[in-house]
């Protein structure tokens, strides 16, 4: 069912929020607030670690509940603050004082974007200002703004660009300004043509930013590949992309800067795309972070019976739910629901690599996901990294996807990974 | 609510696709030919047909349920080998050899590995190599196509007690020549006539299978089209016939400029090289999985076979360089290791 056609539409506030303290690439945030303490919305409830870490800020004005530990995301329980927001409350966002962008230094103006506690909405959820930050030696030519949607099912990249192309624009200029380069580029993927167009239209001719449209092939919207289709540069594992004069971010992330930093507003909701078989009303939902799962699904009309996946993120990537108490946090892009129907096709019997050679050409990375899952099956972790790139894969899930056999290639991969860490480690 | 939910790892989406399918549409694909052979020769193809695959599937049985992995007939592969292999026997090849031939196959030529995925051999070319050297003569006694009363009767050789030797059919064959009108019955396969008489087959009777050969080897257009079905349903990597077939040819003709008087189309529609080329080099199994690989294993296979069949002893070469190119598959997949993403890419400023 597609969703890339429907308008992004607010979500009823839920009755209660969870706003875990690790929602980021980073050091957790620092609760700032106290049991009971009433909070508005908008004002800062938990504060940076450091400089890779970002703050919290209150999606909605209530009172504090609790700070306990509740389910995460990533499995383990984790600190939460758990917010109870007053229904009769008019909910007007407490800002900052405004500020003339222009007039700000390159520290101010990275350390008002850390304020705002952005970070990377695509999913990977890094500090967005440490993004910008470009160490002082390297001299960035092109700012990237990644308009291809990072996994088949999610739409929320589509809608902001199409509803919300004004501050995509204003984001997109403010981050060349703060990395000093002086041409940026908007891959957007061919299936979005109107948000294509939408942009072209606004931008005057003698405009620094390109708009330029792409094949849709996933994973297109993974930074080494964006680099490649748009500069042909191929950006090696263990590099940045700053290295190469490139800075790149996420369009939803790029029209969250825009919005909230003239403002000097912090980030407080987000667009999630809810969709997959299992749910009534798919759609692009915008909803205060902390919103819970059970919730949302309620909301979308999915109820939750036997065997149903609850996919966080995209169909290649994303993750499981463990657990209908976690919350939508800042790097939550899509929940899909699958149903039975949906999930019985999937489990089939694991067959021997026939040798087919599919996955081959399928790896962004021309990997060879044949060896390296033979490799895995007898243990030889170190042969997978030392000849064979193990650490390059970025685990975009294409090689299982196309698997004729259903071996489970990228969880091999992550298995190999995670033990030659421990190796290197001890 | 209590409710229980799915945790699986990603991607939480697959390609429609399977082992089991890829194999059906192999076994699909194979069924013209199948028929074909029968149309040709009669009744004694039909049976070694059935006896034949009925023996890969019984020893497969077998060995996957003594390894323990349960029934894997389901996969289809058995089936794939056990038609293989037949097509690539004579007509009148006794039933007898032909379920020792389909033993071996799976046998030796796939169970001993490990099964699917695991061997290095084709497991047909494994079984019909075997035949090859323990059965020479029955391996290479070869009846007339298309004789009159082929879905009558049976030819002589085809009930062979077990280890006794097939009776001489020289009588019989050459009755059952009378009244053929297309290329007059000599004996010879075409390879041979090629080879010893110095004679070409019209490359278009060749071409369509108006010749006699192995059941399944001898219209090349059938195979050529059931093939090119499979590269259309994306089931087989176009590139390994592809290298095979204009590997051979150009070789070939590039040698009539050194004396040799075999032209290109002959050498593509004798014999089984077009069978090898579309169904037996393109075993995923035993072929390489690496771009240039893939290439490289196609041009030895061409070569192997250009050489064996115009210098060496032997009128056939097609199973031995297959089979050869099996064995070198992982030295060459080692040596073709494809070039990693980023790899050889300098830090550049476009600035400075």
């Amino acid at each position: 069912m597609q969703t890339s056609h429907l308008p992004i539409r607010r979500l009823e506030f839920s009755p209660v929020l969870h706003l875990p303290l690790d929602q980021h690439i980073g050091k957790p945030a620092i609760s700032v607030v106290t049991r009971g303490q009433e909070v508005l919305r908008g004002e800062v409830i938990a504060k940076a670690d450091g400089f890779l870490s970002v703050p919290i800020h209150a999606p909605a004005s209530g009172v504090i509940e609790a700070i306990e530990l509740r389910p995460g995301i990533k499995g383990p329980k984790t600190t939460t603050i758990v917010l109870r927001p007053y229904p009769a409350d008019g909910q007007v966002v407490m800002v900052d004082d405004p500020v003339d962008i222009d007039q700000l230094t390159h520290d101010e103006f990275i350390q008002r974007v850390q304020n705002c506690g952005l970070v990377g909405l695509g999913g990977a959820a890094f500090p967005s200002h440490a993004k910008l930050a470009v160490p002082k030696d390297h001299r960035i030519h092109t700012f990237i703004a990644n308009g291809c949607e990072c996994e088949p099912y999610l739409t929320t990249d589509h809608r902001v660009m199409l509803e919300y192309t004004d501050d995509l624009i204003r984001g997109t200029l403010m981050c060349m300004h703060a990395v000093g380069a002086s041409l940026a580029i908007i891959g957007i993927e061919d299936n979005k043509l109107d948000a294509a167009n939408a942009i072209r239209q606004r931008l005057p001719t003698d405009s620094p930013i390109r708009v330029q449209v792409l094949e849709t092939k996933y994973p297109q919207g993974a930074e080494k590949m964006l680099v490649k289709s748009l500069l042909d540069i191929e950006i090696p594992t263990g590099k940045h992309s700053y290295e190469y004069g490139i800075v790149i971010n996420n369009v939803g992330t790029i029209t969250a800067l825009g919005q909230l930093l003239p403002r000097g507003q912090g980030l407080i909701e987000r667009v999630v795309t809810v969709a997959g078989p299992g749910v009534e009303r798919p759609g692009n939902y915008i909803m205060p972070i902390g919103t819970p799962l059970k919730f949302l699904l309620e909301q979308a009309g999915s109820r939750v019976e036997h065997a149903e996946e609850i996919i966080m993120g995209g169909p290649m990537m994303g993750s499981a739910a463990a657990s209908l108490d976690i919350a939508i946090t800042k790097g939550t892009s899509g929940i899909l629901i699958f149903n039975e129907a949906a999930i019985v096709a999937e489990t089939r019997k694991i067959h021997a690599c026939i040798r087919c050679g599919e996955c081959l050409s399928v790896c962004p990375l021309n990997l060879n996901p044949s060896m390296l899952g033979l490799l895995a099956r007898r243990r030889s972790f170190d042969e997978m990294a030392e000849k064979y790139h193990l650490d390059s894969c970025f685990e975009c899930g294409c090689c299982t996807y196309v698997c004729p056999s259903n071996i489970p290639l990228v969880q091999y991969f992550r298995i190999a990974k995670a033990i030659n860490r421990e190796k290197r480690a001890a | 609510m209590k409710s229980i939910i799915e945790l699986r790892t990603s991607p939480h989406i697959r390609k429609p696709h399977s082992v089991e399918k890829i194999m059906r549409n192999v076994v699909g694909a194979l069924l013209p030919l199948c028929a074909f052979a029968v149309y040709a020769f009669g009744l004694s193809a039909l049976a070694l047909i059935l006896v034949v695959t009925i023996s890969c599937l019984l020893t497969e049985f077998i060995f996957s349920r003594l390894s323990g992995k349960g029934n894997t007939l389901g996969d289809w592969s058995a089936a794939i080998t056990g038609l293989l292999l037949a097509l690539t026997l004579p007509p009148g090849f006794p039933l007898w050899m032909g379920f020792v031939a389909g033993f071996i196959a799976i046998a030796l030529g796939k169970a001993l590995f490990g099964g699917l995925g695991l061997n290095v051999f084709n497991p047909a070319l494994v079984g019909r190599a075997f035949v090859q050297v323990s059965f020479p003569a029955a391996a290479t006694t070869w009846t007339p196509a298309f004789s009159v009363d082929r879905f009558s009767t049976f030819i002589p050789t085809t009930f062979t007690l077990p280890l006794m030797s097939p009776p001489d059919i020289a009588l019989w064959t050459e009755k059952a020549s009378v009244g053929l009108t297309h290329d007059a019955y000599s004996g010879a396969t075409a390879l041979a006539k090629m080879k010893f008489e110095n004679v070409n087959t019209d490359s278009l009777d060749l071409f369509l299978g108006f010749h006699h050969g192995s059941l399944g080897e001898t219209s090349a257009a059938l195979i050529f089209v059931c093939g090119l079905y499979l590269i259309f349903r994306r089931m087989m990597d176009w590139r390994i016939p592809a290298a095979i077939l204009s590997g051979a040819f150009v070789l070939t003709e590039a040698l009539t400029l050194f004396g040799s008087t075999v032209p290109g189309s002959f050498m593509l529609f004798s014999g089984g090289l077009m069978l090898g080329a579309m169904f037996m080099a393109t075993d995923m199994v035993g072929s390489p999985v690496t771009p240039v690989g893939i290439w490289l294993y196609g041009f030895l296979i061409a070569l192997i076979t250009v050489v064996i069949r115009l210098y060496g002893g032997q009128t056939e070469g097609v199973m031995y360089a297959i089979l050869f190119a099996n064995a070198a598959g992982p030295l060459i997949e080692e040596l073709t290791q494809p070039r990693i993403f980023g790899a050889g890419s300098s830090v550049v400023d476009k600035n400075e």
